[in-house]
C-alpha cells in the first residue's frame, strides 16, 4: 500500500507534500511523490527542477520515509498521472493541495484538484496552503 | 549633406502615427518570436507577407525592419534565462550570459544586452545610412558579369564558410537552385521542371515556399518532438546595470560594433562569424580573464553589439546591391519583388523615400526595443510558457492561409504540404535552411544576370570575365572553397603544435556556434528523453 501526493512547487504543494509524509509516518507507508508536467511548453513552472527534488528527497530520506519521487512527462495532465500512480500502486490515499478558484477560472480553466477528488477510487485528503 | 536631409525626410515619413504604430507591432512580433526557439524573423516575414499586400509598401518594410531587430533583442533574453538561444546568433551570448544569470546576475545581463544591442544598432544604422549610398554610386558602375560575379559570392560563401557541414550546404543550395528553376524559362519560354502541370509554369511562388520551408516544416519537426523535460527560466527582475558593470561593457559594445558591421555587410556576411570573433577578442583584452567561463559580462556585452550591428550591416547589401546574406534579408528582397519594386543598385534612386523611411525606422526600432525591453524582459520570458501545441497550431493557420492567398489555388496548399515536408526532411538529416531558401531567391536573379552576360558577349563564356571587378570576385571565391585543402595540406607540411593547438581550440567552439545555427534547440530535444512515444493519447479527456 501506498500514498500518493501530487506535488507542485507551490505552496498548496508544499502544503500538500507535508500532510503526505505527516499520513506516512503515521501508518509507515511508502510515499510517491508526483511531479509531472504535459511536457508541451519549453518553460514549465510547475515542473519541480534538479534541486529541489533533491531538497525532497533528502527531508524524506532524514524523516526515514520509504519513498519513491517520479516526474513523468508523458503529454498527460496532471491529474491523470496521479490517477494513473494511485491505481498503478494500489494507493490507499491520495494527497493534494486545493488552491482557491472561482468559478468562471475553473469553468475555464478547469481543475486538476476536482478532476483528482471525482475519479479517485480511494480516499483523497485535500488540503490547503497555510 | 545629402544624407542627413534624406534621413531627415525619412524619418518624417516613419514618425507618422500609422507607420509608428507599425513600427510598434513589428518589434513587439519581432521580440516574441526572437525569444522563441525554432521561430525567426525570416518566418514571421514569410507569414505575413500576405497579409501585408494591402498595406502601403512602406508601412510593410517599417514593420518588417522591426521584425528584424526585435528578432535579434529577443534572442539574447532567451540565450541568457534559458541557454537556449532562440537566434542562431544570439549562440555565443549564451556561453557567458547563461552563467551571469546562474550567479545572480541576470539583471545585469539583460541590460547589457539590451543598451549594447543598441548601441550597436544605432551605430551600425547610421554607418549602413553613410556607406550604402557610396556603395551604390560604386555598384552603378557594374555590368552584368560583375553582379554575376558577386551573386555567385554571396550564395557559394554563406554555403561554405557557415554550417556544420559543406556537403550539407551545398545540397541545400542545389534544393534551392533546383526550386528557383520551376517554371518558364525567361528567355526562350521553355517549361522546366514542371513536369506537365501548368499551374507550375508560373514558378513557384516564394511565399509559399518560404512558408512551408520554414514555418510548415518547423511545425512537423516540433510535433515529432513534442514531448520534453520542461527547462527552467531563471527568474530575474527588472535588468539594470551598475557604474562596474557600465565601465566593463562600453568598450565591448563598440569593439563588437566594429566586428559586426564589416562582416554584415561582407555578401558572405551572417552575425555568427562576428559574435564569435568578438567573445574571442573579449576573452583576450579583459581585464578579467579568470571570470570568462563563469560569467564574464564582457562576454554577453561584445557578441550582442556584434550580432546587432551585424544586422545593420545586412541591410548593406540588401538595399545597395539587392543581395541578401541572411534568411530574413532574403525574404525582405522577395517582399521587395512582391511589392513591384525593384531590388538592386537603383533602389535608392527609385525609391528614394522608401529606403529612407526604411531606415530612418531602424533607428526608430532599435530605440523602441530598448524600451520595450529593458523594463519587460521577465514578461518576454513568460512567452516560453505558452504551450507549444497552441503556438503551432496559430502558426499553421497562418501558413495555410498565407500560402492560399497568394494566388487562390489549392494547389498551392499541396506545394505548401510537399515543401513541408521538405523541410522537415532538411531539419531530421541536418541540412541548413539558409542555402536553400537564398538559391530559391537568387537562383533566378543569378541566371538573370548569366544569360545576360552571355547574350553581351554572344555566348561566349569568356565574356563573364570582361570585368576586372568579377576576376576578382572569382579569385577570392577560389580562394575561401580552396581555403580547407590548403590548410590541411599546410597543417600536413608543418605540424608545428602550437599553430594546431590554436587551430582545433579555434575550431570547436565554432563548430558549437555553427551546429546550432539552424536548429540549435533541436539537438537538445533530440537528446531528452521525453517524447516516449505515446503523443497519439494527449490525456484530455477531463470533464
Amino acid at each position: 500500500m501506498t500514498i500518493v501526493v501530487g506535488y507542485v512547487p507551490t505552496p498548496e504543494g508544499e502544503a500538500a507534500l507535508t500532510q503526505a509524509i505527516a499520513e506516512a509516518r503515521k501508518t509507515n507507508t511508502t510515499l510517491l511523490v508526483i511531479n509531472s508536467s504535459k511536457g508541451d511548453a519549453l518553460v514549465d513552472n510547475r515542473y519541480a527542477q534538479e534541486p529541489e527534488i533533491q531538497s525532497i528527497e533528502d527531508r524524506l530520506a532524514t524523516q526515514g520515509i520509504d519513498h519513491v519521487i517520479k516526474q513523468p512527462v508523458r503529454g498527460h495532465d496532471a491529474a491523470a498521472e496521479v490517477l494513473d500512480a494511485a491505481e498503478e500502486h494500489n494507493a490507499e490515499l491520495i494527497v493534494i493541495g486545493l488552491r482557491r478558484r472561482t468559478p468562471v477560472g475553473k469553468l475555464i480553466m478547469g481543475s486538476t484538484s476536482q478532476r483528482i477528488l471525482l475519479e479517485a477510487d480511494c480516499p483523497v485528503l485535500a488540503v490547503k496552503a497555510s | 549633406m545629402d544624407v542627413f536631409s534624406s534621413l531627415m525626410d525619412g524619418f518624417a515619413t516613419a514618425l507618422t502615427p500609422m507607420n509608428l504604430l507599425y513600427a510598434v507591432i513589428g518589434v513587439i512580433l519581432g521580440s516574441a518570436v526572437g525569444v522563441l526557439p525554432g521561430l525567426g524573423p525570416a518566418m514571421t516575414i514569410a507569414l505575413l507577407l500576405p497579409v501585408t499586400y494591402v498595406l502601403e509598401p512602406t508601412s510593410a518594410f517599417i514593420m518588417f525592419a522591426g521584425i528584424y531587430y526585435g528578432g535579434m533583442y529577443g534572442g539574447s533574453t532567451t540565450s541568457i534565462l534559458l541557454n537556449t538561444p532562440g537566434e542562431s546568433s544570439s549562440v555565443v551570448t549564451a556561453i557567458e550570459g547563461n552563467r551571469m544569470a546562474k550567479a545572480g546576475r541576470a539583471a545585469q545581463a539583460l541590460a547589457t544586452a539590451a543598451i549594447g544591442s543598441f548601441v550597436a544598432g544605432t551605430i551600425g544604422t547610421a554607418l549602413l545610412a553613410v556607406f550604402a549610398p557610396i556603395v551604390v554610386e560604386f555598384a552603378v558602375s557594374l555590368g552584368s558579369p560583375s553582379y554575376f560575379a558577386i551573386m555567385v559570392l554571396a550564395l557559394l560563401a554563406v554555403t561554405a564558410v557557415l554550417g556544420s557541414s559543406r556537403l550539407r550546404g551545398f545540397a541545400s543550395l542545389g534544393l534551392g537552385l533546383a526550386i528557383g528553376l520551376v517554371g518558364m524559362d525567361s528567355v526562350t519560354g521553355q517549361r522546366r521542371l514542371t513536369f506537365g502541370q501548368p499551374l507550375l509554369a508560373d514558378g513557384l511562388d516564394i511565399v509559399v515556399v518560404a512558408v512551408a520551408i520554414f514555418a510548415v516544416g518547423e511545425a512537423l519537426w516540433v510535433a515529432a518532438h513534442m514531448r520534453r523535460t520542461p527547462l527552467y527560466v531563471i527568474p530575474v527582475g527588472r535588468p539594470w546595470m551598475g557604474k562596474q558593470d557600465w565601465k566593463r561593457s562600453w568598450k565591448p559594445w563598440l569593439r563588437g560594433t566594429a566586428f559586426g558591421f564589416p562582416f554584415g555587410a561582407l555578401p558572405a556576411g551572417g552575425a555568427e562569424i562576428p559574435t564569435f570573433l568578438s567573445y574571442v577578442t573579449e576573452k583576450r583584452l579583459s581585464k578579467h580573464p579568470e571570470e570568462f567561463g563563469k560569467g564574464a559580462i564582457e562576454g554577453v556585452a561584445g557578441p550582442e553589439a556584434a550580432n546587432n550591428a551585424a544586422a545593420a550591416g545586412t541591410m548593406t547589401p540588401l538595399l545597395a546591391l539587392g543581395l541578401p546574406t541572411n534568411a530574413t534579408a532574403a525574404v525582405m528582397l522577395a517582399a521587395f519583388v512582391q511589392f513591384g519594386i525593384q531590388p538592386g543598385p537603383l533602389l535608392f534612386a527609385n525609391e528614394g523615400p522608401l529606403v529612407w523611411a526604411l531606415i530612418a525606422s531602424l533607428f526608430i526600432g532599435n530605440f523602441l526595443l530598448l524600451l520595450i525591453n529593458l523594463p519587460l524582459a521577465p514578461m518576454w520570458a513568460k512567452i516560453l510558457q505558452l504551450p507549444r501545441p497552441y503556438l503551432y497550431a496559430g502558426i499553421l493557420f497562418f501558413a495555410t492561409l498565407g500560402a492560399y492567398s497568394v494566388n487562390l489555388q489549392a494547389f498551392d496548399l499541396l506545394l505548401l504540404l510537399v515543401l513541408g515536408a521538405l523541410g522537415f526532411m532538411m531539419r531530421r538529416f541536418g541540412l541548413p535552411v539558409l542555402p536553400l531558401i537564398l538559391g530559391v531567391i537568387l537562383g533566378p536573379r543569378i541566371e538573370g544576370q548569366l544569360r545576360k552576360s552571355l547574350q553581351l558577349s554572344a555566348g561566349d563564356p569568356a565574356g563573364l570575365l570582361s570585368e576586372p571587378i568579377a576576376v576578382v570576385i572569382y579569385i577570392i571565391l577560389a580562394i575561401i572553397l580552396m581555403w580547407p585543402l590548403l590548410f590541411k595540406l599546410y597543417r600536413r607540411n608543418r605540424p608545428a603544435p602550437l599553430l594546431s593547438a590554436n587551430a582545433t581550440r579555434g575550431n570547436e567552439p565554432t563548430d558549437v556556434a555553427r551546429g546550432t545555427v539552424s536548429h540549435g534547440s533541436h539537438r537538445a530535444d533530440g537528446k531528452s528523453k521525453g517524447d516516449a512515444g505515446d503523443d497519439g493519447d494527449g490525456g484530455d479527456g477531463n470533464g
